[in-house]
């Protein structure tokens, strides 16, 4: 397709060197709350993170963190009210989406970045074929004619692999196994050829087996394609495999962003580290499972210094009064701890 | 789908015999005697009351005079009146003046009620769907003589857009005032129901993946939304248009409109059991018919629902 946005040339992995406009997704400084009667909420504040083509970035966190909310204000589809981005940058290609006309925002949808959602049953129109839900991508944002379009819906199908595309093209959702919706719907954020991808916990409301499979295939995809993916998760397992980068949340905080051996072997944040402990481990087998201690904290009301330090089995007095900024910490891996360098440097 | 609607329609057998004889049943019951007052102030003479009887099957028990009708009825027989005239004629001639009534006010209910419940569920609490919460409550609240009349002193008398009766060649153009009027609380219902259910569908997952495809927005809503707010609506559509051509009678006579509201109710006062029974019994296969097209667009609509 020629009329395919075409890529300015981007520096996969020269993240840690400032902030060249060679980033093919940008979030910059993203703050976002929610006004509700109760109060508002300061769900997203002040979040950073990037992606280039053919990247994979894992952003990790509890439900509540902000990591889905992040990414329904880079694709504009935050409920608003209640949700009001309130400060920062969405770039894409360098350009603000952020102050960019409606229109030309809806363009990039789909075109320029694509989401796939949890639950694929009720992210399907229920009252739709699926390949009516693919085809209508070409037919009304490409403008090609009903047979063509239905004939490259049918080879969405094929390329994630449901077996008898053909046939499978008018069935409803509804009519679809668990993994098979969520292929369907991977075609469908696929049909225009985006250049990034938001999957935001794809593989959630899948069994065990089925989710090794969608991420398989997601992986494939995305070295096919060299896209941008933005894998949001709160699956540690789920991530390993697959990220390059890891951008751990924390109350609407990006607390550690780092390479992922780096983080999966010294993790630069207490938080990652209770994170990484909780994995249950075969050779604990019958002992109690580890948890991180406490709640996320109410967005209403985030505790001063650290948002961790309640929770926290390392917090000094100086947690609970200053707020720990965002620092690198050697090459390409950033911390929001006051103790990041003793974590990093303990054996 | 084939066998379920042969199912569907074998049940509608039993619906229809038990509504017609306890239509036939209620109007048997009714006191009174027909030939009261048919020979001016005499009382009438004995052999026209035998023959009459005889003729009527009036002395005969329920159940043979409503097997009789029945027999008649499935042979396309609607009976005669007292005055022998041919009750099918009387159908004929109201029947088609009701149906266009009730379909120029289903038609208005469903083009403005659809309308402002998509407009309003879409920007709730704004000025336009406030105007239309306090009007579709004053519609609501109304009952249909007083906006009848009201409308009709209005428009047609005092500013004389319109003329105040419908003429007996019932056009479009004369109907739309009485067509608004009759449907105008069923309007005010679907307005409600269409804007409930489109602010409901509106915060739906699978709109949200339509936005985030990159469809226009006139297409999330007039595509996607909106097929999967109809659902609730159809059902009020479908199910009332056998309502409003049993309540059309209020209407007609604002109106002067010749339908078998008039029909029925001059019926009622002679005592033509034979009339009565007919009218409804054709009014219930309106509901019944109407009740059957709304399950089957269900299903047009929502390929969840299935016929097993």
């Amino acid at each position: 397709m020629s009329d395919i946005l075409v890529t300015e040339q981007s520096q996969p992995g020269a993240d840690g060197s400032g902030r060249p406009s060679g980033r093919l997704l940008e979030v910059d400084d993203l703050r976002v709350e929610f006004r509700t009667r109760d109060g508002v909420a300061k769900v997203i504040n002040g979040v950073t993170y990037h992606v280039d083509a053919g990247e994979t970035l894992a952003v990790l966190g509890e439900s509540g963190s902000g990591k889905s909310v992040t990414a329904q204000a880079v694709m504009g589809i935050l409920d608003t009210p209640p949700g009001f981005v309130t400060g920062g940058q969405v770039r894409f290609h360098g350009k603000d989406m952020l102050t960019m006309s409606t229109e030309e925002r809806r363009r990039i949808r789909g075109e320029g970045i694509a989401m796939i959602f949890q639950d694929a049953l009720s992210a399907l129109n229920p009252v739709f074929t699926v390949g009516f839900q693919i085809a209508e991508q070409f037919r009304i944002r490409r403008g090609i004619g009903r047979a063509e379009a239905k004939k490259r819906a049918i080879e969405m199908l094929d390329q994630v692999k449901i077996p008898n595309a053909k046939g499978r093209f008018s069935n409803y959702p509804h009519q679809f196994s668990g993994g098979m919706r969520q292929r369907a719907m991977i075609a469908m954020s696929l049909a225009l050829d985006p250049e990034v991808l938001i999957a935001d916990e794809p593989t959630t409301a899948l069994d065990v087996t089925v989710q090794a499979q969608i991420m398989d295939l997601l992986a494939e995809l995305q070295r096919e394609r060299q896209m941008g993916l933005i894998l949001i998760t709160h699956d540690l397992g789920v991530v390993a495999d697959v990220a390059d980068r890891i951008a751990v949340m924390y109350a609407g905080r990006i607390v550690e962003e780092a390479d992922v051996y780096e983080l999966y072997g010294k993790p630069a944040h207490p938080y990652t580290l209770g994170l990484l402990d909780s994995i249950p481990r075969m050779d604990e087998k019958g002992q109690q499972l580890r948890t991180i201690k406490g709640l996320p904290p109410n967005l209403m009301n985030i505790p001063p210094g650290c948002p961790f330090n309640p929770r926290c089995p390392m917090a000094q007095p100086v947690c609970r009064e200053k707020l720990p900024p965002l620092l690198q910490i050697g090459s390409g891996r950033a911390s929001a701890c006051h103790f990041a360098e003793e974590l990093v440097n303990r054996d | 789908m084939g066998r379920y609607l042969l199912r569907r329609l074998l049940q509608l057998v039993p619906v229809f015999i038990g509504t017609t004889f306890l239509i036939y049943w209620l109007v048997w019951s009714v006191p009174g005697d027909p030939f009261a007052g048919k020979c001016g102030d005499r009382r009438c003479p004995d052999t026209y009351i035998n023959f009459m009887t005889e003729k009527y099957q009036l002395d005969e028990s329920i159940w043979v005079q409503y097997a009789t009708y029945m027999k008649n009825l499935f042979q396309g027989d609607f009976g005669l009146t007292y005055n022998s005239r041919d009750v099918g004629d009387i159908i004929a001639a109201a029947y088609p003046n009701t149906l266009k009534l009730a379909l120029v006010a289903l038609a208005i209910e469903a083009i403005i009620g659809l309308g402002a419940g998509v407009l309003t569920g879409l920007r709730r609490n704004g000025f336009l769907d406030n105007l239309v919460l306090v009007s579709t409550l004053f519609l609501i609240a109304l009952p249909v003589f007083v906006i009848g009349f009201v409308l009709q002193w209005l428009l047609g008398v005092k500013w004389g857009i319109i003329h105040p009766t419908v003429s007996s060649e019932m056009r479009l153009s004369e109907l739309l005032l009485p067509g608004f009027v009759l449907g105008s609380a069923s309007m005010a219902y679907v307005a409600r129901v269409a804007r409930t259910s489109i602010a409901e569908n509106r915060r739906a997952d699978y709109v949200r993946t339509a936005i985030a495809k990159g469809l226009p927005m006139r297409r999330v809503v007039g595509v996607h939304l909106l097929r999967n707010s109809l659902i609730p609506v159809v059902t009020l559509l479908g199910t009332d248009l056998g309502a409003l051509m049993g309540g059309a009678i209020v209407t007609e006579g604002i109106f002067g409109i010749n339908g078998i509201g008039r029909a029925v109710f001059r019926a009622i006062v002679t005592k033509e059991s034979a009339t009565v029974v007919s009218i409804v019994v054709v009014l219930v296969l309106v509901y019944l018919l109407m009740n059957l097209l709304v399950d089957l667009l269900y299903a047009a609509l929502d390929p969840r629902i299935r016929y097993e």
